[in-house]
């Protein structure tokens, strides 16, 4: 018996995966590919970079503080236990 | 010869030799005659273990003294290290969630194992296995070139084969424990290794800044350096022509990053999602760590570090710029520890990948063409003696190659291993590309790579070939066309060779859709990409 509520495509998406993205603009070096102004000593060039593993850091930490209490599984029963053996699964 | 030094780094050595030995008893399952356990430490990592396993797997000892001393040598560019870093936990969240659920359901060891069982092919599973193992040896031979830089640096520079003995010893002792522990080995170490560098790198970031007079004295050093250098592509800032290249190559490192076996080996030994989750948000703290290390080749500019001439090659070896660095200025005993951290941090990684591909070559190459009816026992003993081989090759490539070599074969390395991106990363959410688009886009992206890598020469003219990764893309050429002649911007090959093989793919894929081809057989099936730990039914660990 399969389970209930089955996307065909296999793939679950949640919003809040599009904070990913943001991290990304790190990658666009005319932002930030100056050094004024420059911070304790250091150019704009490399304080922003630093600033941007904070900024990488909360992206991931958030979604996986608003994606972790979903169940990865739909609930009902599980596969056939044929389904599960060796020439299965190789 | 540096006394004091050398005895805390044989010390610490030595406390590390010990664990390694005893890992093998750390967590035991009922065998260590299965791959789960020998070459996955049991597929039960928790959080803390596979963060230092993973951190251990990506920042090592060849990334602590190959990004400053870039640093030291171009300026600006050599910093691409920390966005590399910084997008990489992003980009790779959810697809590595996919990758540990299929192969937790599957009982996958290796990412070729996954496009055998996606693709039910094993001429594209032996070309990701390959592509794996080859990509993987040169990385094992730079972290020698770690070690070897420290090693140098404490006044072992001997010439000829003597002067390679204490890295032989090494690297002897660590293959025999890794033999012996498998996985857990270098998950145990990594906690000593990590502790170590962790110490070392903010004493360092904080002490040597205050000493040397703050960091705008450190930043004003290094502009004078590069504004005396007649070389155009360095500074402190990028300039016009390089900063395409900083962005593909973060992009590019980034991308290839978890397609290399090992850094796939440290996830699927984690023992669920949510651990992989808080570890993706977690193992940024080291890219803050490795941000501030790359500053530490300004802080060698400022505080007028020389790089030490290797002696067996004749040539000044700037990956001694760091060791030079800790020595001139800490006191022996903390430059001892220095020392010890970076020498660890090359056991750690080389352990890791010589077990990736041993993996590989048991799994998708023995047992796929040798011994097909090969039991769990025999495969996990044939992975052991895999492991020896792969790291005395390692070795070999050390004594009797020049270590440019190795240098270069990494950067081919990076390179290569993208080319299994289509196959591996895009397959985990869907089969639309076919599998003969994804062989004719691999074989297109590898050529090509190879012939870009080819024709670029060294920035300072010494060769004329496979001199670095930076293309202009003035010499970017389509069967004699240029599509961008007279630009002088540079671009990463790897991002090129990636951008042909995946139009390559699609192409084929739509030809060979419409010629009605077979497209393999596919055992997963779309929950496979959800499992989690704790599941009814799932399958079991050691199990066959």
């Amino acid at each position: 018996m399969a389970p209930p509520k089955k996307s065909a495509s296999g793939i679950r998406w949640s919003p809040w995966n599009l904070l990913l993205l943001v991290p990304l603009l790190l990658l666009i070096t005319p932002f930030f590919n100056r050094s004024d102004p420059e911070f304790i000593g250091m150019p704009f060039f490399y304080w922003f970079q630093l600033l941007g593993v904070v900024v990488g850091v909360a992206a991931t930490s958030t979604v996986f503080a608003m994606t972790k209490d979903k169940p990865t599984t739909p609930p009902g029963p599980g596969r056939d236990v044929d389904e599960l053996d060796e020439g299965a699964t190789r | 010869m540096k006394w004091t030094e050398l005895v805390i780094f044989v010390l610490l050595f030595g406390v590390v030799t010990v664990l390694g030995f005893l890992a093998a008893k750390w967590k035991a399952g009922g065998t260590l005659d299965h791959l789960d356990e020998w070459g996955l430490g049991g597929r039960k990592f928790g959080s803390w273990v596979t963060w230092f396993l993973i951190g251990g797997d990506i920042y090592t000892a060849y990334t602590f003294v190959a990004v400053p001393a870039l640093m030291f040598s171009s300026g600006a560019l050599g910093f691409y290290a920390l966005p590399y870093t910084v997008v990489l936990y992003p980009i790779i969240f959810l697809p590595l969630l996919r990758m540990w659920s299929v192969s937790r359901a599957h009982g996958y060891v290796t990412p070729a194992d996954f496009v055998r069982g996606r693709y039910g092919s094993s001429l594209l599973a032996l070309l990701v296995a390959v592509t794996g193992i080859v990509a993987t040896m040169p990385y094992i031979a730079l972290q020698l070139v770690g070690l070897e830089a420290v090693l140098r640096t404490m006044g072992i520079n001997g010439s000829g084969i003597v002067g390679h003995l204490p890295l032989l010893i090494a690297f002897v002792v660590l293959a025999v424990y890794t033999y012996q522990s498998g996985l857990r080995a270098p998950a145990l170490i990594a906690f000593v290794k990590d502790i170590l560098v962790y110490v070392v790198i903010i004493v360092a970031v904080i002490y040597l800044p205050i000493k040397l007079g703050g960091w705008s004295e450190i930043f004003s050093s290094a502009k004078e350096k590069f504004d005396a250098t007649p070389a155009a592509g360095d500074g402190v800032l990028l300039n016009a022509n390089n900063q395409l290249q900083y962005a593909t190559l973060a992009l590019g490192s980034a991308l290839a990053l978890f397609l290399y076996p090992h850094s796939v080996t440290g996830v699927l030994a984690s023992k669920g999602r949510n651990v992989i989750k808080r570890n993706m948000s977690a193992l940024p703290a080291y890219s803050l760590l490795l941000g501030l290390l790359a500053l530490l080749g300004f802080v060698a500019i400022a505080a007028g570090v020389a790089p030490i001439t290797n002696q067996a090659t004749g040539q000044p070896d700037t990956n001694t710029i760091i060791p030079v660095l800790f020595q001139n200025e800490f006191s022996s005993w903390f430059a001892g520890i220095a020392f010890a951290a970076i020498g660890i941090g090359a056991l750690v990684p080389a352990a890791i990948m010589s077990i990736a591909a041993a993996n590989l070559w048991t799994r998708n190459i023995y047992k796929e063409y040798f011994r097909k009816d090969a039991t769990p026992k025999q495969e996990a003993k044939q992975a052991k003696l895999a492991s020896l081989v792969v790291k005395f090759g390692a070795v070999a490539f050390i004594l009797f190659i020049d270590p440019q070599f190795s240098i270069d074969l990494q950067l081919i390395g990076g390179v290569i291993i993208l080319q299994t991106l289509p196959a591996v990363a895009i397959a985990l959410y869907t089969r639309w590309l076919h599998v003969w688009g994804l062989i004719a886009g691999w074989f297109v992206g590898m050529g090509w790579g190879m012939v870009l890598l080819y024709s670029i020469p060294s920035a300072n003219g010494k060769r004329a070939h496979f001199g670095g990764s930076a293309l202009a893309l003035d010499k970017l050429s389509l069967f004699g066309w240029h599509p961008f002649a007279g630009s002088t911007v540079q671009i990463y090959v790897g991002i090129v060779a990636l951008v042909a093989n995946l139009l390559v793919a699609v192409l084929v894929t739509l030809i060979a859709r419409k010629l009605k081809a077979f497209n393999g057989m596919d055992q997963t099936r779309p929950d496979d990409y959800h499992v989690d730990d704790g599941d009814k039914k799932l399958r079991q660990i050691g199990a066959h």
